[in-house]
């Protein structure tokens, strides 16, 4: 476990819009599934994934609705609104350029070889 | 806490939180129990898995409140949270809180009492429908609210700004209902009275314009609620039954409603009965005297629409007719507006004064606990400087600490508010219940209504903000490593040193609030105590009063001086009786009649030409030895001096003076009354004072009562034997004259007593106040003293273990609080001093320019101290350094 990376500020909203992307899901599942996409290579406390996920429920970004879960027990789903479907696409692009950019700033550059 | 709980819960269902919480719980709980499921499916036992399951969650109360604040933050369930908090810490130190609450408590008490008295003598109308648009009449510069009849009836008939303009008189008559005849009040008033302010009757019906045709032709009276509640017993079978106003029968017609008790607003009487009936209740009819000015108070609803400005300019336009039809009578007809409920402006400026003044010095007082607070809260604040730091240290933020104390400090507001509000009920049932003067009904309700409770809370919370915020700038200042650095006793020694801080100030201005009530007290006592025993024109001690009139046990005409002739009489009879005079109203009496008098060279006696408006009495040649008034010049009235004789008078010294010249001058002279009539001066007597305590030197005429019959009797009775024995004396003597005379007998002394209620009055609220701000400055000042102290005490230790005298130990430790007590106390004196003129207008002979009072000050400031530092002192010199110095 100790080569899971921390996660940095800001980015477990992304992550949890982008598990939901692909279906409604419940809390756990929405953990699992970050877990799933990412390869366990991300450190998230389970906790904190709750105080992120009313926080975009009431930002509009996420709707919640009661259902039943695969082993019948009552859980509350998460989908993707209109709005979270379109920030997702905005966020996604600017962690890549962001990210392009920071990869290329610490890639080797040819004068330090 | 079960109270906040089921408030809590309350709260939670209003704002569905209830639910939102269980779902929240629900969500958390499913969560646990799946990742618990997977654990078992990788092998683990189930209790091992569910334990692994909420370990692995993390901090579930953590997340939760993480999840509020994502919903924007549970106001209500914070501000609980904050107030159980503050509630603990509180709990923990109550020293402080009940000094805190106790202070605001005090302040808040003594501001409930006095609003709720300015609400009910100012800011409350008359309770009548329609109060607003209702006015009281005032005549010329000098805003004179008594008329003639033949005036009002003018004035009535021919403005059109009026809904019906009504009058009444106030009165005392004999009333007999079959028992033991006794005094009442009565509102003599006009037929319209009741219709013009729109009232309805209790019970039966109220006379009315209609019930009148010309004098003593409607013998019907109505009875207030409150006497027929106390003297009928609720019966409501009265209506309709006889009873004996003055020896004439009258028919009770109904009862008022019990809101109604009267159109002046502390003078309850207990009945009402129709104007046009003042001869048989006042034994004399100046219904048709156009000159006699006798009625007291005018006063009726404008007309929708028109403006008081209209209907001064039409009464104007009718005043201006009267001075061209009756020249000789009416002078100075022009008119303003006032408001009936004081009588206008003849009681509405002193009282406005007074109360205006004392809400002013509660304001100080409420200041004064601020301050008092404030330094309590600064004093809190630097204690818990290192608990502050550690919050701020481990995470806390400012705004959350800042809310701690602002919400200590609305707790404290709120409960001390509550607090002094019911100290202040209790101290207005009281008040309500006072009669200050037996021998008038001046009553005042002064039960606080909305805007007491309102007006207290506000400042009981508005005081809150302010002492809470006193110790904002030092949280806000804090740092928390410099704190943790120090220790406690590093922060204080910065506000040891010679900078004047928040609380220095505070406490000077507290000080100084307490000098100007301190001062004021004694300037009011020195000036009661002074008029007590000035001369009056008359000796008070020793002798006794009995009022009557004999009008109301149906003397008229000729029968009245033989009677008093025959009263007096009997006695002198009395064994250890000196002498007994008789005078148609006491001086200093609370009422009085007054007359122009002219010039023996005026022939025009239009009141313009009058030399002077001089207090009149009606006297036996007996008087001035009875009431000991010296004579100064010239001969006593005598007993020769009846109808037979032509007309004589003794003035005083100033009338003398300002009419002739000189004393000497006047003897011998004629001068003219109002009806044309030559009297002669044959002596004059010492000045004295007449209406008021207050008031600057008078003319006034003591003319005999053979000659100037009055039914109005004041006995005067000196004798040195105990008032105790001597009244009983007296009453059997008159009742063996006449068995139906209304008697009032008291001592003089007694009889001052209306007189001498202004200054009663303000005597005893400023020195209520005087004691709040005494017991404030004293709190003030000992929280300083024995804060320094104990905030120093390890230095004191050094000093004393290093030889320091006790003279020194104590500079050292109270030198600052004792600087500031006699910087606030020199700027309380003097400010004392200036608000003393103030005074002087409501306390007879008031000054503060008197050694007495000045010393009184100091050394009760000096006193203050001493008794504020003794405990703190007795603590410092007590430091064994050894102890300290092995705690640290």
């Amino acid at each position: 476990m100790n080569d899971q990376a921390q996660l940095l500020p800001g980015t477990l909203d992304l992550l949890i819009l982008r598990a939901v992307s692909l279906g409604p899901l419940h809390g756990y599942g929405i953990l699992l599934r970050i877990g799933q996409i990412s390869d366990n290579a991300l450190l998230i406390e389970q906790g904190a994934l709750y105080p992120g996920l009313f926080r975009l429920v009431r930002q509009g970004l996420l709707k919640a609705s009661w259902g039943t879960s695969e082993n019948n027990r009552r859980a509350k789903f998460y989908e993707l609104t209109v709005a979270g479907r379109k920030r997702l696409r905005e966020e996604t692009e600017s962690w890549n350029r962001l990210a392009t950019a920071i990869a290329s700033a610490l890639s080797p550059q040819p004068e330090e070889i | 806490m079960k109270l906040l709980d089921s408030l809590r819960f309350r709260m939670a269902a209003l704002f569905e939180r209830d639910q939102m919480r269980a779902e929240m719980e629900e969500e958390i709980r499913f969560h646990i129990q799946q990742r618990a499921d997977d654990l078992v499916r990788s092998g683990m036992s189930r209790a091992e898995a569910e334990r692994r399951a909420r370990i692995e969650f993390g901090g579930r109360e953590k997340y939760k409140e993480e999840i509020h604040k994502a919903l924007g933050g549970n106001f209500i369930g914070t501000l609980l949270q904050d107030v159980r908090f503050a509630l603990r810490v509180l709990r923990k130190s109550p020293g402080f809180t009940i000094a805190a609450l106790l202070t605001l408590a005090l302040a808040i008490a003594a501001n409930a009492v006095v609003f709720a008295v300015l609400n009910a003598l100012i800011l409350r109308p008359l309770n009548v429908p329609h109060a607003d648009s209702l006015y009281s009449i005032e005549r010329g510069y000098y805003k004179a609210v008594n008329f003639s009849y033949p005036d009002y009836l003018d004035l009535r008939d021919r403005n059109r700004s009026f809904d019906g303009l009504a009058v009444y008189i106030l009165a005392p008559i004999g009333l007999d209902t079959g028992k033991n005849p006794s005094q009442a009040w009565c509102y003599e008033v006009s037929g319209n009275y009741f219709d013009a302010l729109d009232i309805q009757p209790y019970l039966g019906r109220f006379f009315h314009s209609a019930d009148e045709h010309g004098p003593n032709s409607a013998p019907y009276i109505v009875l207030s609620y409150a006497y027929w509640h106390s003297h009928f017993q609720d019966d409501r079978s009265v209506v309709g039954r006889q009873v004996q106003v003055n020896k004439h029968p009258f028919t009770i017609l109904g009862v008022a409603p019990p809101e109604f008790r009267g159109t002046l607003l502390f003078f309850s009487a207990d009945l009402w009965l129709p104007m046009v009936d003042q001869e048989q209740v006042e034994g004399l009819n100046v219904l048709n005297a156009r000159g006699e000015r006798n009625i007291f108070l005018l006063f009726g609803h404008l007309k929708t629409g028109v403006t008081p400005a209209q209907a001064i300019g039409d009464l104007n336009s009718v005043g201006s007719y009267l001075e061209k039809t009756y020249p000789k009578d009416d002078a100075d007809m022009t008119f303003s507006l006032a408001r009936p409920s004081l009588a206008g402006d003849m009681l509405g400026p002193p009282v406005k004064g007074f109360m205006a003044g004392m809400m002013l010095l509660a304001g100080l007082i409420l200041l004064a606990a601020c301050a008092n607070l404030g330094s309590l809260f600064a004093a809190r604040a630097a204690d818990r400087s290192r608990e502050v730091a550690l919050r701020l240290a481990l995470g806390s933020s400012r705004k959350r600490i800042l809310r701690g104390v602002f919400t200590e400090a609305l707790l404290i507001s709120i409960a001390g508010g509550a607090l002094g509000l019911l100290g202040s009920i209790a101290l207005l049932r009281e008040l309500s219940a006072w009669q200050p003067v037996p021998q008038y009904p001046l009553y005042l309700p002064v039960t606080p209504d909305a805007h007491v409770y309102l007006a207290a809370m506000f400042l009981a919370l508005a005081s809150g903000f302010l002492f809470g915020a006193v110790p904002v700038r030092q949280i806000l200042r804090t740092s928390p490593y410099e704190v943790v650095k120090a220790g406690s006793s590093g922060i204080i020694a910065g506000h040891t040193g010679s900078r004047i801080t928040l609380r220095d100030v505070l406490l000077v201005v507290q000080i100084a609030i307490c000098g100007v009530l301190v001062t004021s007290s004694l300037v009011a006592v020195r000036g009661l105590v002074r008029s007590m025993h000035s001369n009056f024109g008359f000796e008070p001690r020793n002798a006794m009063l009995v009022d009557t009139n004999l009008s109301m046990s149906g003397y008229s005409g000729d029968r009245v001086p033989a009677m008093q002739r025959r009263m007096i009489d009997a006695l002198e009879a009395i064994p250890g009786v000196k002498s007994v005079g008789l005078v148609s109203q006491i001086p200093l009496g609370g009422g009085g009649t007054s007359a122009n008098v002219f010039s023996d060279q005026t022939t025009d006696l239009r009141p313009a030409n009058s030399a002077s408006w001089v207090a009149m009495f009606n006297i036996s040649p007996e008087y001035f030895h009875a009431a000991d008034t010296s004579l100064l010049a010239g001969r006593n009235l005598s007993w020769q001096d009846d109808k037979t004789v032509p007309r004589v008078a003794v003035v005083n010294q100033l009338f003398a003076r300002r009419i002739f010249g000189s004393v000497d001058n006047a003897l011998g002279k004629y001068y003219k009354m109002e009806d044309g009539t030559r009297v002669q001066v044959v002596g004059v007597v010492e000045d004295g004072k007449y209406y008021t305590l207050t008031e600057d030197q008078r003319t006034a005429m003591f003319l005999p009562f053979l000659q100037s019959p009055t039914s109005l009797t004041c006995l005067v009775v000196r004798s040195d034997r105990d008032p105790a024995q001597l009244a009983p004396a007296i009453r059997n003597t008159l009742r063996g004259l006449d068995t139906g005379l209304p008697l009032n007998i008291q001592t003089w002394t007694q009889g001052l007593d209306i007189a001498l209620f202004p200054s009663h009055v303000a005597t005893v609220a400023l020195g209520v106040l005087g004691g709040m701000g005494v017991m404030l400055a004293l709190t003030g000042i000992f929280g300083m003293a024995a804060y320094s102290v104990s905030k120093r005490l390890r230095e004191l230790g050094i000093r004393i273990a290093l030889g320091a005298q006790p003279k020194e130990v104590l500079q050292a430790a109270l030198g600052r609080p004792l600087k500031l007590l006699a910087i606030g106390s020199a700027a309380g004196l003097a400010l004392g001093i200036l608000s003393g003129k103030v005074l002087a207008y409501i306390v007879y002979q008031a000054t503060p320019r008197d050694p007495l009072v000045l010393g009184g000050v100091v050394l009760a400031m000096l006193l203050l101290g001493l008794v504020a530092t003794w405990i703190p002192a007795q603590r410092a010199l007590s430091v064994d350094p050894l102890i300290l110095l092995r705690e640290e």
